[in-house]
């Protein structure tokens, strides 16, 4: 990108046409992703749905002091936090791993078929998903419970009910859907690494083990870092669909599935509490801002190529 | 001497790189399983005999085979095959219109000599940093424009033009499309508007290919919107008609009713009916995807390395 250098030399195009070009675009984003940023407000005002957004009475940080008062607060910050840990952690390992594996066995019908498997959960809706959990966890016709249970000779488990099983759950779900999307970001690093790198260590009589630890994962360091970093700056953010359809909208599990986006959602929509609602959203919005300047910043420092600005 | 222990080292080496690929295989082979058991299991639910269901549950090795769930669905299914429609219209819908807005905003992007280019890349990736949240976006698309209960609230709060996107196409421009050919089909006095339609657009293919399977994936499997904007069970999608059979397996039989009447009232096997739907919930997909994965590989590495 030259910038100020070759700015005597470019003869600008007609804006107008260009313009008209991106119109609709620009347009749509003004509305949809510009217009609510400026409601931002509402967490300020004691909403009523009687007096609208502009009519009802400001009341400072009330509505922060409430939420922060409630257990949920802590409740759901601490879950989106450590799942998203978990996850960035589990995934990447795992991720790694699948890819390291279809690297081996190199292009072949075989690979196809495992990686098509390994990808095809990341195509389901969540709603999907919720179905296949309910089809082995349910305690009325699940497979858990009515075989693999059954045969163990152990008691039924009422899944929906007991949220200490949750984290493993979710967690499970999540590496399932996840994985294999993810390891198709490491495979191509991967298949970017200079062969003849193997081809003098085998040489010198390095196991391909020895070659996986010693020459893959180190060349995979930066791309770790970068994909690593990017995860954390939406680190306040969850997989709705994850912590609110798998889970069934269980009340009884709601400690260990909460997360800011499934607080917002039923502050919003089932408790009708939109002051609690919206500021939990802000708080959401403001640290997710904070967080993704942050880790950029880091980006651009290790490896500035890849950084979002 | 020296030939010999060459020989055993490469013997050695090849033997290694063999346990290895075994090693590999069989891990991916486990991995894969449990990638596709759950997706069997849910098939195999969907064929069982409901009296077996509701003895055994959801089993890989059901003790009766039955279709009662899938001619339910075809003779009582007026609300089933309505919300299909529903979501094949969206995604329809809502795919080309949102490929085409980003493709057409991606373009000046590219433009080297486009005079705001940065100040539009900024505008669009900002939305990338900072977002006002879901409470005020809810309150726009209700207060403001009103699409509570009509089908834009399917189509537009959302999806329909995304930075993740427009960046795609805009790095596939400006990589993958010459400025000589721009510059040439002006000399040619061709306007703007006719380069973008007439050579862009035929070039990107590719890349409108990609996003355009994005798109698609993302409204056929949204269930999101409907949530949030949508009470009124005509506009339910499939997706959201699942969410709803989840609680309450009776909803299916209120269309019916009618028809029912003194009829034989036709049982529900709603264990199995359950499961089917939720297998016809997929099938697009599933037969798509041998043709499309090819893009979704390649617009998954294009966008992660700079999204």
């Amino acid at each position: 990108m030259t910038k100020r250098k070759g700015k005597a030399k470019i003869k600008y195009a007609k804006s107008g046409p260009l313009l008209l070009i991106a119109a609709p675009g620009l347009i749509y984003l003004l509305i949809n992703n510009y217009i609510p940023m400026f409601g931002i407000f509402i967490a300020f005002k004691s909403f009523s749905y009687k007096k609208g957004i502009f009519q009802s009475p400001w009341c400072g940080f009330k509505n922060f002091e409430f939420l922060f008062k409630t257990k949920d607060a802590f409740i759901m910050t601490r879950n989106t936090l450590l799942y998203n840990l978990a996850f960035i952690v589990l995934g990447t390992v795992l991720a790694i791993f699948i890819a390291v594996l279809l690297n081996t066995l190199g292009e072949s019908i075989r690979t196809k078929f495992f990686q098509s498997s390994l990808l095809l959960p990341n195509l389901m809706s969540w709603v999907i998903i919720a179905y296949m959990v309910y089809a082995f966890l349910n305690s009325d016709s699940g497979f858990v419970d009515k075989t693999i249970l059954k045969a163990l000779g152990a008691s039924p488990v009422a899944w929906y009910m007991e949220k200490k099983y949750w984290p493993f759950i979710l967690i499970f779900v999540y590496l399932w859907k996840n994985a294999g999307y993810m390891s198709i970001i490491y495979l191509a690093a991967i298949a970017g690494i200079d062969k003849s790198v193997y081809e003098s260590a085998s040489l010198d009589g390095a196991t391909k083990a020895q070659q996986v630890f010693r020459i893959t994962l180190p060349m995979l360091k930066p791309t770790v870092v970068i994909m690593t970093l990017m995860a954390v700056g939406r680190i306040f953010f969850s997989d709705f669909g994850l912590f609110y359809q798998v889970p069934m909208d269980s009340g009884a599990i709601y400690e260990t599935t909460q997360t800011i986006d499934t607080y917002v959602y039923r502050g919003l929509m089932k408790l009708n509490d939109v002051g609690m609602s919206s500021a939990a959203g802000l708080f959401q919005s403001i640290l997710g801002f904070i967080i993704v300047i942050t880790a950029n910043a880091i980006v651009r420092h290790v490896d500035s190529d890849n950084a979002l600005f | 001497m020296n030939a010999n222990q060459n020989a055993v080292k490469i013997k050695k080496a090849s033997n290694d790189a063999g346990h290895f690929r075994i090693f590999a295989t069989v891990m991916l082979g486990i991995l894969a399983a449990i990638a596709l058991i759950p997706l069997i299991l849910i098939v195999i639910a969907s064929f069982t005999d409901e009296t077996a269901l509701l003895r055994d549950g959801y089993s890989f090795l059901p003790a009766k085979f039955s279709l009662a769930a899938y001619i339910y669905m075809v003779q009582q299914g007026k609300i089933i095959f309505r919300a299909y429609g529903i979501s094949l219209l969206v995604t329809c819908v809502g795919t080309v219109v949102s490929v085409l807005i980003t493709a057409m905003i991606a373009y000046p992007m590219s433009r080297k000599n486009f005079r705001y280019r940065n100040v539009l890349a900024f505008f669009v990736f900002f939305t990338m940093l900072f977002n006002g949240g879901v409470v005020p976006s809810y309150m726009m698309w209700t207060q403001i424009f009103h699409i509570k209960n009509t089908i834009w609230a399917l189509i537009l709060p959302n999806y329909l033009c995304t930075a993740f996107n427009i960046f795609l196409v805009r790095n596939y421009y400006s990589n993958s499309i010459p400025d000589a050919l721009i510059e040439a089909a002006q000399i040619d006095g061709a306007g703007e508007l006719t380069i973008f339609f007439k050579i862009i657009m035929p070039l990107a293919v590719p890349t409108i290919a990609t996003i355009s399977l994005f798109t698609a994936l993302t409204y056929w499997n949204d269930w999101v919107n409907a949530l949030y904007y949508i009470q009124k069970p005509q506009y339910y999608g499939i997706q959201n008609l699942l969410i709803r059979i989840m609680n309450n397996i009776q909803f299916l039989k209120s269309g019916a009713a009618s028809v029912a009447v003194g009829a034989g009232a036709i049982t529900l096997p709603s264990n199995a009916v359950r499961m089917s739907m939720a297998v016809i919930g997929i099938l697009p997909i599933v037969i798509i995807y041998p043709f499309v994965q090819k893009y979704f590989v390649k617009g998954v590495v294009v966008g992660a390395v700079k999204g």
